[in-house]
């Protein structure tokens, strides 16, 4: 059980699953599993580059299945919301677990990106 | 009762859901709320980032974490022997980084501040840094 234990974990780890879809000019960005250092990097990168592929002016961040993120997921944020903001769009996020939306609060990321 | 951990791991960033995990399983047997459980791996996770991030800045080295246990206090703390902190209060303002560039929120200690019930600090110029935080478990 243990082993069984371990190994999902590092499953999860290896690879940040990750779903895109554009919706009434939206690009819906949803991952599963952990935001840290290390998967907002790689977060940042597949995000970047789908939004510059699809025509969507806004972003929203669909966290519902987020069970874990620490102040890396809040840079991450940011960093796409003055790409997007440069561009005229907004941010939004939904579906962010008590502990993520505590995160949210503290860093202020409340104030410029909408929660819904 | 009382218990005691220590663990040593290489500065990488793959480490960090490790040193959660460890942190998660410490804790496990004070019977942590969900919320609790949350905010020590929060907390593990953005001073063992630091210390890989910023205390060795890409450099090689080794994360050093420890925890004990008393009745139901928990004690983490994380060091780093990397390049240290030269403003500890400038460090800990928030949205204050040193690396912008790599959107870097600059929130950790405030994260770690809000989320444990003590944070304590320790660093020096190229010696480095340690991060000492407590939580007492089961205030519900």
């Amino acid at each position: 059980m243990a082993l069984n234990i371990i190994k999902r974990t590092y499953e999860r780890m290896k690879a940040m699953e990750l779903e895109f879809k554009v919706l009434s000019n939206s690009l819906v960005i949803k991952p599963k599993g952990e935001i840290d250092s290390e998967s907002a990097a790689f977060l940042r990168r597949k995000i970047d580059l789908e939004f510059e592929c699809t025509a969507a002016k806004n972003m929203t961040f669909d966290l519902t299945e987020v069970d874990f993120m620490d102040s890396s997921g809040v840079g991450l944020v940011i960093g796409r919301y003055k790409k997007v903001a440069a561009l005229g769009g907004e941010v939004r996020i939904k579906g962010a677990n008590r502990t993520v939306a505590r995160i949210i609060e503290l860093s202020g990321l409340g104030r410029i990106v909408k929660m819904i | 009762m009382t218990n005691h951990i220590k663990v040593e791991f290489e500065a990488k960033e793959s480490n960090v859901s490790f040193a959660r995990l460890v942190a998660a399983g410490f804790i496990a047997p004070l019977d942590p709320t969900v919320d609790e459980a949350e905010d020590v791996k929060v907390a593990v996770s953005e001073a063992v980032t630091n210390a890989i991030v910023h205390g060795y800045d890409k450099r090689e080295g080794v994360v050093y974490m420890e925890a004990f246990s008393y009745d139901n206090t928990v004690m983490i703390s994380v060091r780093d022997t990397g390049y240290g902190i030269e403003d500890i209060a400038k460090a800990k303002e928030p949205l204050f980084t040193t690396k912008p560039d790599e959107e870097r929120s600059g929130l950790g200690f405030t994260v770690m501040e809000s989320f444990m019930d003590s944070l304590h600090i320790e660093s020096k110029i190229d010696a480095g840094t340690t991060v000492t935080m407590t939580k007492r478990i089961g205030s519900r």
